[in-house]
């Protein structure tokens, strides 16, 4: 799926990154536990959290994912915007909630990691 | 080539840099990037590891033509039980850390799995020395 999609369809804000690339995604995980991202062997995929803190930004970067939605209405930081564009991820806010987000991508043709 | 950093105990903010750091030098050698993921998955784990549980430490990072070592040495407590360190799910986190996304018992066992050679001693009141060795 587009990241042109994935923002259309979340009703996301883009707070960083380049959308220029329109990266094109083939699953996404959501979760809060950051440990839980770490264990997984895929890589460019879409991570959807409603956890919002510098070390989301850190484990996006050592797990290879160069896309992220905020969900819940959760805020990046400006310390968070910073590092995020200087790894090159794309950051997104939509108001929705996880379970939401989740459920329209899935819809759409977004696969689950597992 | 060496590269060496200090950790402070509970300094979130401080949590990644030197696996950021050690990214761009793997990236730099063109190593393999799924080899890159599980060194710097490894390192990420054990740096919230001495910021989350220890009195501060010290990660060195030794580079050469067939891998990586990393070293993290840290000023103490200890950990009294190493095979209970090592189970899924254990965890003395506080709730501070677990707030900041970890804390679920998951980080020893996941160094173990993205690491080509592991090696953990620890003696309370002491600290800390996890070694492990990937290759490229």
């Amino acid at each position: 799926m587009k990241l042109s999609k994935i923002i259309e369809l979340t009703q996301a804000k883009v707070v960083a990154g380049d959308t220029t690339k329109n990266h094109d995604l083939q699953k996404a995980f959501s979760s809060d536990l950051m440990s839980d991202v770490l264990t997984l062997d895929e890589d460019h995929i879409l991570l959807v959290t409603g956890l919002s803190n510098v070390q989301l930004i850190r484990t996006a970067e050592m797990a290879d994912i160069e896309v992220v939605v905020l969900a819940r209405n959760k805020k990046a930081n400006d310390e968070m915007i910073e590092l995020a564009k200087e790894n090159g991820l794309v950051l997104l806010e939509t108001p929705f909630s996880i379970f939401r987000t989740s459920g329209i991508l899935y819809k759409n043709g977004l696969n689950p990691v597992y | 080539m060496n590269l060496e950093f200090d950790i402070v105990s509970g300094d979130f903010s401080m949590a990644g840099r030197a696996s950021s750091q050690i990214k761009k030098v793997l990236k730099q050698l063109q190593v393999e990037p799924k080899v890159i993921k599980r060194i710097v998955v490894a390192i990420y784990e054990a740096e919230v590891n001495v910021v989350a549980h220890s009195l501060g430490g010290k990660l060195t990072a030794l580079f050469d033509e067939k891998g990586i070592e990393i070293e993290l040495k840290d000023n103490g407590p200890g950990i009294a039980d190493i095979d209970l360190a090592m189970q899924t799910g254990y965890s003395t986190a506080s709730k501070q850390v677990r707030n900041m996304g970890f804390g679920a018992g998951m980080g020893l066992p996941n160094i173990k799995k993205n690491t080509d050679e592991l090696a953990i001693k620890s003696k309370v009141g002491v600290g800390t020395t996890l070694t492990f060795r990937n290759y490229f």
